[in-house]
């Protein structure tokens, strides 16, 4: 399918992000304006603050966007009754796009009015204008060039950065990127970020225009004052809609269903969602495609009440204890922390090991006759690997793999995740870490390494609830039940396989599981 | 040029001083009556601009005390000082933003007068400094030359009548010619105004030609104060100096 039939068949939902996108960007930047103009202006009179202010914002700027919101979710700040901070959602990406868009804002304020020539400064004070006169009619109105320039700094870099806040389920263009890196899928890829590159053409356009209307030296400038004015009450509007819509009203008997960033955490989450209406009959709000570990940080904040997690990965990377091989004495440590350190309930297993799995294209395979992962130490110095940040970094990762097996490769390359595949497949890379429920493997013709040393730990999918959650809704324990052991491996990477590989919808294929499985799933 | 013999500005024994400690201005003692032209003149960095700075308290004296209509800068309030002092410095001065009616307007426009009051007076100004209003009025300094953006200059400075007018070096930039054509139509105004004006310069033929009296400081200290023909009298170098300038063959035709 080539991108105009995508958007042409899609454009309710094209055109929907789309202003979920524009929405992100207008009102963080419109936020980043209120706040850094004033304080840009108490810098210049106060300079000695200008170092700190602008080291601030500079670290600001160099902060990972996961790093930020991981910081954000867990805060509960409260003006007036209303949520300023914390929490998933757009409340969270605004705040973390402000942040993004200080430095210019505030940078271009302070040098722009401390560029205004002192003789011009001096002759309006020796003209008997106050401190705040001479700000209005003159510091302000001739350095709103520079001013509106670093806007437009801000709102282009912002058009950019927005696309990660679909990883807290805040929406707008990022959601066609990361499902298209996921899915392998340039078409999806391009319908997120060909509209997002118009969008900071024509911030950059309109701003530009802005920036030469109110520049210095053209006439007429300051006429228009009926432009301004609706400009303004325009962007009241917007600001009115975004309070509106950011804080919609709580509802009662509602359960928050999370996932993470990845096809299988998706259709798990569906699986949990629908399972949950069907059984408990609960209303389900489901606040999927989290990036990172923030699903974690969010079901302790109490923003999601359920998802599924895998119990190597509580064991390593949330609890940071040291890998342990056996699966059952994995699953009886995590459980037993969760319950005590968080008020968290591990319930019964689905029935699948989602380990990671060791890829090779299987023409390599067969023309080398590799089965195991200690065969393919004699031709790795010769290879490239590719590996996701994850893999690199986590404990029970790369480090100990290539002790273990004795590994050295000719070149390491650490790439996103859903990257990885395609890599191998087009030859950038020889050997990734990919998991072994991945559908892309059997359509990619791919070969699974056996793990023959048992290296990698075991990661039982297992979906985790809140224990307050169970108290409020004890029908939740008895839906969450009915999924023990349901679903094999092979039942998992053919699921995978019909959203990445056959592009299936993801809501009516679990319908159509769980009916397989004779659980009634949503009508 | 009458004077009444009130006194309009008075230093007294003023001093100023830089944070580092460097004197600028020593023990000046001058005073400054109503309706006079005191020129301050010398040569660049003597404290001409200083003294006049003084004045409308964009600077405070380090010791001494400035009066301005009987009471000391320093207990005025400096904004409502400023606003009864008319401020003239090189073309550089002007609001590069407002058009010529706009910065002739912007002190009664802070004073708070309507809007066609400002204009009215605006339009008078500028017709008043040789400017017709109907081309220039909308016009932007970066469209006018040097000798009109001094004369816009000026009309912003008389806008608002003040009783008191400081003219830092206003013609300082502009060509011979223009220089000499803004130096008899301000000796007119002069005349017609009646006010008190303080006028910086450190061209002797323009002091000449504008004075009531002359200030001459040399390193920050007052060399000589009197009428001109003072200067022509005095035994001190800087003046003879000054007077030699006078001499010079070219500048014969710079006496009025």
């Amino acid at each position: 399918m080539n991108l105009w039939q995508f958007v042409l068949q899609n454009r309710a939902e094209v055109l929907e992000l789309t202003l979920e996108h524009l929405f992100l960007v207008g009102l963080s930047t419109g936020i980043a304006v209120l706040i850094g103009v004033p304080l840009g202006i108490m810098l210049t009179r106060w300079p000695a603050l200008s170092k700190p202010v602008l080291g601030f914002a500079n670290v600001m700027q160099t902060v990972p966007s996961l790093a930020l919101f991981g910081f954000l979710i867990p805060l509960n700040i409260y003006l007036f009754h209303v949520r300023i901070l914390g929490g998933i959602g757009a409340r969270t990406a605004i705040v973390a796009l402000v942040l993004y868009a200080l430095l210019p804002i505030i940078r271009n304020t302070f040098t722009g009015i401390s560029g205004v020539d002192p003789a011009i400064r001096e002759a309006g004070r020796g003209m008997g204008m106050t401190n705040r006169q001479l700000l209005f009619h003159v510091e302000i109105p001739l350095s709103l060039g520079v001013i509106i320039a670093g806007v437009r700094v801000a709102a282009v870099i912002s058009v950019g950065t927005a696309t990660i806040a679909a990883a807290i389920d805040a929406g707008g263009l990022g959601r066609y990127i990361f499902r298209g890196l996921r899915m392998n899928d340039n078409t999806l890829i391009l319908a997120g970020a060909v509209p997002a590159a118009l969008m900071a053409l024509a911030a950059d356009l309109v701003f530009g225009w802005v920036e030469q209307f109110f520049g210095t030296g053209t006439a007429e400038r300051f006429k228009n004052r009926r432009v301004i004015l609706a400009a303004l009450l325009l962007a009241a509007v917007v600001g009115v809609w975004g309070v509106i819509t950011l804080y919609p009203a709580k509802t009662g008997g509602r359960v928050a269903v999370g996932s993470k960033d990845f096809t299988e955490q998706i259709i798990l989450g569906e699986i949990l969602a629908q399972v949950i209406e069907s059984e408990a009959g609960l209303r389900v709000e489901r606040r999927f495609d989290l990036g990172g570990n923030l699903t974690h940080e969010a079901l302790v904040a109490g923003e999601i009440d359920a998802y599924v997690e895998y119990t190597g990965t509580a064991l390593t990377a949330i609890l940071k204890r040291p890998p342990v091989s056996d699966p059952r004495e994995v699953y009886r440590r995590v459980k037993e922390e969760y319950a005590t350190k968080f008020g968290i309930e591990w319930t019964e297993p689905l029935g699948f090991n989602n380990t990671f799995a060791i890829l090779i294209r299987g023409e390599d395979a067969r023309r080398l006759k590799l089965n195991t992962i200690t065969d393919a130490a004699r031709p790795a110095p010769k290879w490239r690997a590719g590996f996701g940040q994850d893999f690199m970094s986590r404990p029970d990762g790369y480090a100990g793999f290539a002790r273990t097996y004795g590994l050295r490769f000719m070149e390491l390359r650490e790439m996103d995740l859903s990257l990885t595949y395609r890599a191998l497949v087009d030859h950038q890379v020889d050997l990734i870490a990919g998991n072994s429920t991945d559908g892309l493997i059997a359509r990619h013709d791919l070969v699974q390494l056996a793990d023959d040393r048992r290296y990698f730990p075991p990661y039982d999918a297992v979906p985790l609830v809140r224990q307050d959650t169970l108290s409020r809704h004890p029908e939740v324990r008895h839906a969450l039940n009915m999924l023990g052991g349901l679903i094999s491996v092979e039942e998992m990477r053919q699921l995978n396989y019909q959203v990445d590989g056959e592009h299936r919808g993801v809501k009516e294929l679990v319908q159509e599981f769980l009916r397989k499985k004779r659980l009634k799933g949503d009508e | 040029m009458s004077t009444n013999g009130q006194k309009a500005i008075e230093f007294h024994n003023v001093s100023f001083r830089l944070f580092n400690g460097k004197t600028l201005l020593s023990n000046l003692e001058v005073e400054i009556y109503q309706g006079e032209t005191l020129i301050l003149l010398g040569r660049s960095g003597c404290g001409k601009t200083t003294t006049l700075k003084l004045i409308n308290r964009l600077l405070d004296p380090t010791d001494g005390e400035v009066v301005v209509e009987g009471t000391a800068t320093t207990q005025w309030d400096q904004i409502r000082l400023r606003r009864r002092i008319g401020y003239v410095i090189q073309e550089i001065g002007l609001f590069p933003h407002l058009t010529v009616e706009e910065n002739v307007g912007v002190v009664p426009r802070l004073e708070g007068w309507d809007a066609e009051k400002i204009k009215i007076r605006a339009r008078r100004l500028l017709d008043m400094v040789g400017l017709d209003p109907d081309r220039f009025a909308a016009r932007y300094p970066a469209e006018l030359s040097g000798g009109q953006r001094q004369r816009v200059g000026v009309a912003r400075a008389l806008a608002a009548d003040p009783p008191i007018i400081l003219l830092d070096e206003p013609f300082g930039a502009l060509d011979p010619i223009t220089r000499r054509e803004l130096q008899q139509e301000f000796r007119s105004l002069q005349k017609r105004l009646g006010k008190t004006m303080v006028f910086v310069t450190h061209d002797v033929r323009e002091a000449f030609f504008l004075a009531s009296r002359i200030a001459l400081l040399k390193d920050g200290k007052l060399v000589l104060l009197g009428q001109p023909d003072d200067l022509l009298k005095s035994d001190d170098p800087e003046a003879r100096a000054f007077a030699d300038c006078l001499r010079e063959p070219e500048s014969a035709e710079g006496r009025a």
